[in-house]
């Protein structure tokens, strides 16, 4: 399944490739903007995870080797769209603004959400597995009965689309033709199990049974990745329906904080994948055609660990919730066992002065 | 030497390993239960032992799971499945409500839907958002499946394999936050039914009803009112489905107080109705209403706010004031 052609116009020399289909259409300012955002998000998540380690947070979902698939999807979403994650999307979340500390809040375990979803117009994680993309189809459902110019992506892996909430999804899209992309990267781990154990085919041939265009894309090619992603939700957006996008990458890191890839992959695996790095091919690229200095990398990299020391700060200033907040929002209007639960946590000393 | 100290996980591996050989037709099913050994490593080492025919890593699609096993369980196979998760068994709920549940009675008896589901459960652990949940109400709401859980290494290395040996489905809640507690595992004497609720503590003045993770907690809670005087006698349900009413009502008639905890929330749940069922069966005994220390009606709350969310000492402690102190 590894010998598929896929989209890819920047290769892991970081040398431009043609490609019949597609062409890049970033100028190289942007593409150093879009470097800055890999670089960026490695170096929170490098943070994050240091920040487990050390007991600061329960839980870290590393990001790492996904970088471009993350940001090339998230760089071609217009303001206006939607987007629906899973737990892993921290690119995703950088591109719509969340701030990282939001980012965090969940796996410290002080909140549910970590942000407002409207005010970035990018849902909160969604832990169950793949649940958010018939969410996202009934969002895209709406979009088209109020005529908006808007598309949603939606956001899973390999091990995701094995789920039934995926085929459902897929089946509603492809019926209603709703503006939606489907946007899987396939890291080619789900925990422990290798993508063979969720299908014998390229899972973007998934796409035609259900009756629209799927296509893989070198998704450790943030170039490719940007241009396949903006061409699909332009096509949403202009009535042409749904599409899936398959980003051909690779999970670098542990499937979370609480895993030991130790125990099921083999190191050899992920030297190939090393080479391929998606940051790596960007600097190459603008190094070698662009003589960019290497004072510009070493600016970014300041930058981000400025951020990074930011965000270990933000996090440990971070409140513990009051005890009471676990009844807030539990429903919209009064409700009676909400108000006894809350009568009996005051009671019981929880409530300050509530 | 028959006995060996062993983790609650160490133990449900070695029943596990105990069932598959005993019985060829007896299979695991789950995610990451492999090579990997699943996430809390109960399965550790079982598919190196026994083949990928028999511990079988699933794609990842817990109704895919669950309604294969339905399958497997129609052709006289005994499998038991893995959810990787309390949180993540609602994607199979419909097939374990619609055919795991039904099978039996819609062929007239002639499936015996004889498949373990396994649970981790409860919460506890500091984990974030599905992974700390107490789905038992559910199923033990539901006719045709039984309820089990184990609350010691001991009792889990027998029940499991009593869950397997058994021609009815059982869903099997393993406590996830006493997985890493040592007891005593005798191999040769196998451990009371499942079925049979068990005194951990005799007392005179409460009947404490509890399962799972609150087991341990209510027995810390029966040694402080120690100190004031008062004597717990706290039961470990073991089956949630059916409940052992027969020695609930027993303690219940000796102590005429009862309280029942657990982690659940409270509405329409396996603790209510043990309440219920009880004020029915001992209303002539009993000398305070029934009170229950539970979750609240939430979803289960950010972990760094689940110790209030939790029954604990305290609480438990308070209930046994107000059951005490109650004058009709």
């Amino acid at each position: 399944m590894d010998e598929v052609p896929m989209i890819q116009l920047l290769n892991p020399e970081g040398e431009r490739v043609s490609n019949s289909e597609y062409e890049s259409s970033l100028t190289p300012s942007e593409i150093l903007g879009l470097y800055r955002d890999m670089a960026i998000i490695r170096r929170l998540c490098n943070e994050a995870t240091s920040l487990q380690r050390q007991g600061q947070l329960a839980l870290w979902a590393p990001v790492q080797g996904q970088e471009a698939a993350q940001i090339g999807a998230g760089h071609a979403l217009a303001a206006n769209d939607f987007s629906f994650p899973s737990y892993r999307e921290h690119g995703i979340a950088w591109k719509r603004g969340v701030p990282p500390l939001d980012w965090l809040r969940l796996f410290r375990g002080v909140t549910m959400g970590g942000w407002d979803p409207v005010k970035y117009r990018h849902s909160n994680p969604t832990i169950v597995i793949g649940n958010q993309a018939l969410n996202a189809v009934g969002y895209a459902m709406g979009i088209q009965r109020d005529a908006a110019d808007e598309a949603v992506m939606t956001f899973f892996g390999d091990g995701g689309s094995s789920q039934g909430d995926i085929h459902e999804a897929c089946v509603f899209a492809g019926v209603f033709n709703a503006p939606v992309v489907f946007f899987i990267q396939n890291n080619h781990w789900a925990i422990s199990e290798p993508t063979i154990r969720q299908t014998r085919i390229p899972l973007f041939h998934r796409a035609s049974g259900y009756g629209f265009p799927g296509v893989r894309v070198d998704g450790n090619d943030v170039l490719a990745v940007y241009e396949v992603t903006k061409r699909a939700l332009d096509n949403a957006r202009s009535g042409n329906g749904p599409s899936l996008i398959e980003a051909f990458t690779y999970r670098m890191g542990a499937h979370t904080t609480s895993d030991d890839p130790t125990r099921y992959r083999l190191e050899a695996e992920l030297e190939t994948w090393r080479l391929r790095d998606p940051l790596e091919r960007v600097k190459s690229y603008l190094v070698r055609s662009h003589n960019e200095q290497q004072s510009t990398f070493d600016d970014i990299a300041a930058e981000a660990d400025q951020m990074a020391l930011d965000l270990r700060e933000g996090l440990l200033s971070l409140p513990d919730p009051a005890p009471l907040s676990m009844f807030d929002h539990v429903y919209a209007e009064p409700h009676p066992f909400i108000e006894a639960g809350r009568r009996e946590l005051i009671d019981l000393g929880f409530g300050g002065d509530a | 030497m028959t006995t060996e100290n062993l983790t609650m996980a160490k133990a449900i591996n070695e029943g596990l390993r105990g069932a598959m050989e005993k019985d060829s037709k007896v299979m695991l099913i789950g995610e990451d239960i492999g090579k990997l050994g699943g996430v809390f490593r109960v399965t550790d080492g079982l598919q190196k032992d026994f083949g990928e025919l028999r511990v079988v890593d699933a794609p990842l699609a817990e109704s895919g799971i669950v309604g294969a096993a339905v399958g497997l369980a129609m052709r006289g196979y005994r499998p038991v499945c893995e959810i990787q998760f309390d949180g993540f068994v609602y994607p199979a709920f419909d097939q374990i409500v619609s055919q795991v549940a039904k099978q039996h009675a819609r062929s007239g008896g002639v499936y015996k839907m004889a498949l373990v589901i396994r649970i981790p459960f409860e919460g506890g652990i500091g984990a974030i958002e599905h992974h700390s949940e107490s789905p038992e109400s559910y199923f033990a709401h539901t006719a045709g499946l039984r309820v089990y859980s184990p609350t010691n290494a001991y009792d889990a290395y027998w029940m499991i394999q009593e869950a397997i040996a058994s021609d009815d489905p059982v869903i099997f809640c393993e406590p996830k936050s006493r997985y890493w507690e040592k007891a005593e595992v005798d191999r040769e004497t196998p451990a009371r039914p499942a079925t049979e609720a068990q005194i951990r503590r005799a007392g005179s003045d409460v009947t404490v009803v509890t399962y799972g993770a609150s087991v341990k907690t209510c027995l810390r809670a029966a040694q402080a009112a120690e100190g004031e005087g008062r004597q717990l006698e706290v039961i470990d349900l073991r089956s949630i489905s059916p409940v052992d009413y027969p020695t609930l009502a027993a303690s219940v008639e000796k102590t005429g107080r009862v309280i029942v905890v657990s982690e659940a929330p409270p509405v329409a749940s396996v603790a209510g109705d043990i309440a219920a069922t009880l004020s029915e069966m001992c209303f002539y005994s009993l000398r305070a209403p029934i009170v229950r220390v539970s979750g609240y009606h939430v979803p289960y709350p950010p972990s760094r706010i689940e110790e209030e969310y939790l029954p604990n000492v305290d609480r438990i402690l308070d209930a046994v004031d107000r059951v005490m102190e109650f004058e009709s």
